[in-house]
């Protein structure tokens, strides 16, 4: 199948061909592409101090690829020549997984950590992926915010921890 | 007129199904829809308030018109960070 930069995916997410896509398309954007920041979300073994065996990611994938590409349209409004790519995986992952991944691209280091921090931090808000956590003794669904990509708030707060 | 309703995550559990065929008025918002979902399932009521929602793999706000042969998804919170730990 054709790379996608925005992609829900059962299958183990590979860092190397989404860094290629944001270098590749920004290159004739603009000062073209110093810089590739990326981050990689895990598995992580304990929650809330409990110790946990594995987790279910489970996604409305359709809403979620369009929730990836708000967020484009946002990054893009901030900063028109980077180039961003998400892929999150969704399925039972074990401790020390990836889970999720974002490639940011742009002229200069620093704006390609603020775009990657700010992507990551929306796709934390606003993508409907949901994680269920089984861990000694039960399991649980793990719930943060509502998913609304009009909710300004979690935008600003979003923006403040890309730009602190 | 019908629509389709899909749940997931918590709501999926706390129904026991994907899928919820729905009778509505004409005029219906999607927030009529979720009452009468809370009607079929009434152990979602816990949620009232803490879900989102989408129509035809679009987000949509409760308020929002709905329309014969609508799919409707009504999102829990997701698991993204609470906002305390960055």
């Amino acid at each position: 199948m054709a790379f996608r930069p925005l992609a829900v995916s059962i299958d183990p997410i590979a860092l190397e061909p989404l860094v290629a896509h944001v270098e590749t398309a920004g290159r004739t954007r603009d000062e073209g592409i110093g810089a590739v920041c990326t981050f990689v979300g895990v598995v992580r073994a304990t929650h809330q101090g409990r110790a946990v065996r594995h987790l279910e990611y489970e996604a409305h994938i359709a809403l979620a690829v369009r929730a990836f590409e708000h967020i484009v349209r946002e990054v893009a409004e901030r900063w028109p020549h980077a180039v961003l790519a998400i892929h999150h995986r969704i399925g039972r992952l074990e401790i020390g997984e990836v889970s999720v991944a974002v490639a940011a691209a742009a002229a200069h280091r620093a704006e390609s950590f603020q775009v990657c921090r700010y992507g990551i931090e929306r796709v934390k808000q606003i993508v409907p992926v949901w994680k269920h956590e089984f861990f000694e003794g039960g399991d649980a669904w793990v719930e943060g915010p509502l998913a609304d990509p009009s909710n300004d708030d979690l935008r600003r707060q979003a923006m403040e921890r890309a730009c602190a | 007129m019908r629509v389709t309703v899909r749940f997931y995550a918590r709501l999926r559990d706390l129904t026991g199904s994907r899928q919820h065929a729905c009778e509505a008025p004409d005029g219906a918002t999607v927030h009529d829809v979720w009452r009468a979902c809370v009607k079929a399932y009434p152990a979602i009521a816990v949620l009232e308030g803490s879900v989102s929602c989408a129509v035809n793999d679009d987000f949509s706000a409760m308020n929002a018109p709905i329309h014969d042969g609508d799919e409707v998804a009504f999102l829990p919170p997701v698991s993204g960070g609470n906002g305390t730990e960055p």
